[in-house]
């Protein structure tokens, strides 16, 4: 894990403020959204804890400044609205789950890999599709479990996939 | 001056002191003479002046010699004056400052004032004429009241004549103070016509003398206020009265906005009208409700308030996408700027320079950093850099 490369934004100041114009707001926003979600991916991470976040993400020492919490709120909600977002208590908002890829992003990602090594009609187990010698290599490959149950379900509802579960192991079958 | 004499200030029997006046010089006749700032004292007898300093040197001049007064009003650096005829000396007198002089009179100039009430002792000892009469030594205490008759007459009477006697008094000083100021109006007055009639002059002969004197002539004049200014008195109240002060604010500060960038806040405009005025002041809500009549008489100037509450005036070709283009220029060419800096650097109040960015940042041409260090604005790159 390399350390993530800064956007331009980030050296400049008017960025930890929220802009009240709107035009400039978006921009600002959408830079910010960007951002948090490289950080993440770099991580490869998927949950964020808000307050972690703010001193983490969200902070830059060498200019001192630091996006005030309300800023940061934006910017998740604005995430949560891009589908990239999901607080694990919507009531108290304090821990989120962050989807650098949306679950029909890596459905798609999945059902190409399945389709390009002629395995439809066949039937794997989740395990093997993250966790197989097979799929090393390929971005979803060490997908966390749940990530990629919901991967699958998008492609279910698609009526590209169909889950399973037999002898305590859950597979799915792709068509 | 020759009817004056050294003398001493000891008072002769029978002799009282009634008033003293610093501040005092005297004039023979027409000429300055060298007796200047003394204090001048008048006395039964005597007009008594004698250094305020120093206090060597001292003359008397007997008020049997007067023979009539005469005030001269104060002008402009010129102090008021007594003028003091004098008859002829007599033969035998004691040697004094001056063998002979051309004049009849002398003059006493009051350069600390005070004259008003230096000519009333002076009146009264001139009526009284106590020299010629024989001194009468005081009735002894318990003689029976009649020489002095009236003044300390016991009881109640005593006291409510006493107190009557002080409201005369007061009412006479209530009366002088008031003179004096009538007395300033009309001065006031006077300038006012003067720099009228000056202005007409140069109208009539704009010819003789050349432009150019004339339009600098003309620049003093207007620096100094407004000739004719309009009050409730000239112009009526009420609306009228509003728009024709509209139409005068116009007039005058239409230039002056122009100069400062199109726009100057209402504190300005009230200080700069009233300082034109001088002496016919008007009030803030009667300027409010002036400038609210611009709009109606399609004056080239009009009020306009911000979000934030500020009222300015600010000429009608005054437009704001060149003042967005010029505010974002300077951002852009500055790096980062504040309110304050803005204000420097273009010579605008901070008020007027905080509002011109914040108008600059509502069309988006700059954004803002709002930290522990104040507000600072930069140029857009959040929009215009990808």
């Amino acid at each position: 894990m390399g350390s993530v490369e800064k956007p331009w934004q980030f050296n400049f100041p008017p960025f930890f403020t929220i802009q009240p114009n709107i035009d400039t707001r978006k921009k600002q926003l959408e830079a910010w959204c960007e951002y948090v979600l490289e950080h993440q991916k770099n991580k490869n991470s998927h949950s964020l804890d808000i307050n972690e976040a703010h001193s983490a993400i969200f902070t830059n020492k060498d200019i001192n400044r630091k996006l005030p919490m309300d800023g940061v709120q934006m910017v998740l909600e604005e995430l949560r609205k891009k589908g990239h977002l999901e607080w694990k208590d919507p009531k108290v908002q304090k821990e989120c789950l962050i989807m650098w890829r949306t679950p029909e992003e890596w459905g798609k990602l999945i059902y190409k890999y399945i389709s390009s090594k002629s395995m439809i009609n066949t039937v794997c187990t989740l395990f093997e599709l993250a966790n197989g010698d097979d799929t090393e290599g390929e971005a979803f490959h060490g997908l966390e479990d749940w990530l990629l149950r919901r991967a699958l379900q998008t492609l279910e509802k698609d009526g590209k996939a169909e889950l399973m579960s037999f002898d305590g192991n859950e597979g799915v079958k792709f068509f | 001056m020759n009817r004056f004499q050294w003398g001493d200030t000891n008072l002769s029997l029978g002799e009282d002191s009634l008033t003293n006046q610093t501040g005092i010089a005297l004039y023979d006749g027409e000429s300055k003479t060298n007796f200047e700032g003394g204090v001048a004292n008048i006395t039964s007898h005597r007009l008594v002046w004698k250094e305020q300093y120093g206090r060597t040197t001292c003359l008397s001049l007997p008020l049997s010699l007067v023979q009539r007064l005469e005030e001269q009003a104060s002008g402009f650096a010129k102090s008021a004056k007594i003028v003091v005829h004098l008859s002829s000396p007599v033969s035998g007198q004691q040697a004094g400052p001056a063998s002979s002089s051309k004049y009849d009179y002398i003059r006493l100039s009051f350069r600390d004032g005070g004259q008003q009430e230096f000519l009333r002792y002076l009146v009264q000892a001139l009526r009284e004429k106590k020299w010629e009469k024989k001194y009468v030594p005081p009735a002894p205490p318990g003689a029976p009241p009649g020489a002095v008759a009236g003044r300390h007459r016991p009881g109640i009477v005593g006291i409510e004549r006493s107190i009557q006697q002080k409201q005369q008094q007061t009412d006479t000083s209530i009366d002088q103070s008031f003179q004096d100021l009538k007395k300033l109006m009309e001065k006031a007055q006077e300038m006012v016509s003067l720099s009228k009639s000056i202005v007409t002059k140069i109208r009539d002969k704009q010819g003789e003398i050349t432009e150019d004197e004339t339009i600098k002539f003309k620049s003093y004049l207007l620096s100094m206020g407004i000739p004719n200014p309009v009050t409730k008195e000239t112009h009526g109240t009420g609306d009228k009265y509003y728009r024709e002060l509209a139409k005068e604010l116009a007039s005058v500060l239409e230039k002056p906005i122009k100069d400062c960038g199109g726009m100057m806040t209402m504190t300005d405009v009230y200080c700069r009208v009233n300082r034109a005025r001088g002496m016919e002041l008007i009030s803030p809500e009667d300027l409010l409700n002036a400038c609210e009549t611009f709009e109606e008489l399609r004056l080239p100037i009009k009020l306009r308030r911000f979000e934030s509450g500020v009222m300015v005036l600010q000429s009608s070709t005054h437009s704001e996408e060149e003042v967005i283009k010029k505010t974002t220029e300077v951002v852009e060419s500055k790096g980062s700027l504040t309110a304050e800096e803005l204000a420097q650097n273009i010579g605008l109040s901070v008020i007027l320079a905080k509002e011109r960015l914040l108008l600059t940042e509502r069309v988006g041409g700059v954004c803002r950093d709002d930290s522990e260090e104040g507000l600072r604005f930069y140029p857009n790159l959040l929009l215009t850099k990808t």
